[in-house]
């Protein structure tokens, strides 16, 4: 049995092509870019061609494009960017749903450098209220940071508006796009975005390596302070082998785009209408009418998600959960808990993430699995439709 | 993806005993659905008071439920005083071992079974109530002082983060990180921890008198004269009185004029950190 591999959003498969194209830069052309003889610099004709593909794929100039080792690092270098290019700014905007390389840096900087910050909420389905966002806007907020794509829900959220709303107010935006690109278009000469971060391991390049897009003209402070690399905007050899293979990915996502969102989707949707129907009790999680067309969040009641997983992984299918038990902490998923879903499926969340590997006969071995491991474990639970959970003390806070 | 041992993952996988059992003698409900596990053991026991059967029926992870299989098969057999001697560490070692951020699961079997036993006595509903005369700790998995104490205790917790481990207590907003410390700190000065602290707060605390003088003679030894000898001074130990050590300077230090100040600076500050911070030295 070969592994069915549906959490590309947690990260995806090198594409084979990709992989060809970063080889020889390991053990043939593996000179330093910014060597003066002609070995070293040879390298840096692929790097230019590599980010001219990248600029490609986000309709933006090549000279915009950073490259990082993260998408983590492109959004602490973007936060700390607009926070030191405007010191007496010291309010920031973001979400209750981004990832926690948002998150957990505006708790820092709000916890142990006394930056004030609003975390915008959201409806039942992850929506933010975009009146919510102008309303907490003020002279002193020095950067707006909302994502462009939840990786959880899959949720795609209405950048182009609120890049002109930050626009209109003068306040820097930035979008953790992480999600989002090779996913679904994105073009930044008709998008008012002033800064966005994107990784290499979530579109088929490999993992170390990211890339931070900062429109022209913005003032912008380094985060790693070193050499002449990324014309002193990222010090740091260049990690060519990676930044060459994210810009072979970049370049495959823009070909494959199109039809890949029709076949994807199509899985996609097969699969959470025949779960949603052959499982009762269960809910979809997120905004059905405006998600990535790869992601689905289902909770099944009454049971547990790292229960359902590992009752998963008997059968190879790998997806992920955003129950308590699976993250380490002991609370479910920040962005359920943002959602206000229901303790009672909130921890039994499944996230199931596709790609343009995923098959139709993968679909419908896990459409074909999945009821009977709900009906198992479901059995060994006290709770269900009829007990329903009793009254808990809490009230999580945030 | 956590480390589970072969055991853990056999009673996952092929969970013994799940079920319930209709007018089970003793009834124990924990936990709760928004706190992420629950479980509720049924127990029944015959007239010789023997645990003839127990099952579970469990909502959370998998050592949650390879820790209610495992107790259920703990208890069958045994009496009911045998059984109420079962800890959360028991059920831990009976898994062959459980992640130490996953021994909130033993806790909660252990917690089940008291709440069953006592049901059975008719002393408690099935469903454990709190008493509300302690003091509620962690709101967000409504874990109260008592609970923590008894952690605390049964497994000689050490920090907040194996509070949090064992209890949950900690692990939402950390809003009562504090209140941890706090009984922590309390729990250890009740001296609930039987075994000696990892280090104890001076050198020869526990010590009887030889070992104790044979401390202060080596520390003059090994760290004092040479020091002094360095200058081309020299001291020898005279007597112990309790807590008063006498000593005599010799070679130069004998008619330095700082003398003074060497035995209150070098000598005593010396014995007070390797020794006691009780003791005084004085020239005999």
């Amino acid at each position: 049995m070969n592994t069915i591999y549906m959490d590309n959003n947690a990260t995806t498969q090198v594409d084979q092509a990709v992989f060809d194209e970063m080889k020889p830069f390991f053990t043939e052309m593996y000179g330093n870019p910014s060597s003066m003889h002609r070995f070293g610099g040879q390298v840096g004709v692929h790097l230019k061609k590599a980010r001219q593909r990248v600029a490609t794929l986000l309709n933006c100039e090549p000279d915009e494009i950073i490259f990082t080792s993260c998408g983590s690092e492109s959004d602490n270098t973007a936060i700390r960017s607009a926070l030191n290019a405007q010191p007496n700014k010291r309010h920031i905007i973001t979400t209750r749903v981004e990832h926690p390389a948002i998150l957990s840096l505006c708790k820092f900087l709000k916890k142990k450098e006394g930056y004030d910050v609003t975390y915008l909420g959201t409806d039942a389905h992850g929506r933010i209220d975009l009146d919510d966002l102008k309303n907490s806007i003020r002279k002193e907020t020095a950067i707006i940071s909302i994502m462009w794509a939840n990786n959880e829900t899959g949720n795609i959220y209405p950048i182009e508006e609120i890049a002109k709303i930050a626009t209109d107010n003068g306040v820097i935006f930035h979008t953790d796009a992480v999600q989002a690109v090779g996913k679904i278009p994105i073009d930044l000469k008709k998008t008012p975005i002033d800064m966005l971060s994107l990784s290499g391991h979530k579109l088929h390049a490999p993992k170390g390596v990211g890339a931070l897009f900062v429109r022209k003209k913005l003032p912008f402070r380094p985060f790693l302070i070193g050499g002449h690399q990324e014309r002193s905007r990222r010090a740091g050899t260049e990690n060519t082998t990676g930044i060459i293979a994210l810009g072979k990915a970049c370049e495959l996502a823009q070909d494959h785009m199109t039809a890949e969102n029709i076949q994807v989707k199509d899985l996609r949707d097969k699969l959470e209408t025949e779960l949603l129907n052959s499982i009762p009790d269960s809910i979809l999680n997120g905004d059905k009418e405006n998600r990535l067309p790869n992601t689905s969040n289902i909770s099944f009641g009454y049971v547990e998600g790292e229960a359902i997983l590992l009752m998963m992984d008997q059968f190879d299918i790998c997806a992920s959960s955003g129950s308590a038990c699976t993250s380490g902490s002991l609370e479910p998923s920040h962005v359920l808990r943002a959602m206000g879903i229901p303790f009672t499926f909130a921890h039994g969340s499944i996230r199931f993430s596709l790609s343009r590997f995923n098959t139709e006969q993968e679909v419908d071995f896990v459409i074909k699995t999945m009821p009977d491991i709900i009906k198992n474990l479901r059995k060994l639970s006290p709770f269900s439709a009829e007990k329903a959970a009793p009254a808990c003390t809490k009230s999580y806070s945030e | 993806m956590w480390e589970y041992s072969d055991i853990v993952k056999d009673h996952f996988l092929n969970p013994r005993n799940a079920g319930k059992i209709e007018n089970a003698n003793g009834v124990g409900e924990v936990g709760s659905l928004a706190c992420g596990d629950a479980l509720t053991l049924y127990i029944q026991v015959n007239d010789d008071n023997v645990i003839t059967d127990s099952k579970f029926q469990t909502f959370g992870c998998a050592s949650a439920i390879a820790s209610s299989s495992a107790l259920t098969e703990m208890l069958i057999g045994k009496t009911v005083e045998e059984a109420q001697k079962i800890t959360n560490k028991d059920i831990a070692k009976y898994l062959g071992g459980l992640p130490r951020e996953k021994m909130h699961c033993s806790v909660m079997g252990q917690e089940a079974l008291e709440q069953a036993i006592k049901n059975m006595r008719g002393e408690a509903p099935p469903k454990a109530e709190h008493s509300h005369e302690g003091e509620l700790i962690c709101e967000c998995f409504g874990i109260f002082d008592e609970e923590i104490l008894h952690a605390i205790k049964e497994n000689n917790l050490k920090s907040v983060e194996d509070i949090t481990n064992f209890t949950k207590a900690g692990g939402g907003c950390g809003k009562c990180i504090d209140d941890l410390e706090r009984l922590l700190a309390e729990a250890q000065g009740e001296g609930v921890c039987p075994t000696p602290s990892d280090q104890p707060s001076f050198p020869a605390q526990g010590m009887t008198n030889i070992q104790r003088m044979h401390l202060i003679e080596s520390v003059i030894d090994d760290e004092i004269r040479p020091m002094l000898q360095a200058d081309g001074g020299d001291i020898r130990l005279m007597d112990i009185d309790r807590s008063t050590v006498l000593v005599k300077f010799m070679g130069m230090c004998s008619n330095c004029p700082s003398s003074q100040l060497t035995l209150h600076n070098v000598v005593e500050a010396k014995l007070q950190e390797k020794v006691d911070p009780d003791l005084t030295v004085k020239e005999g």
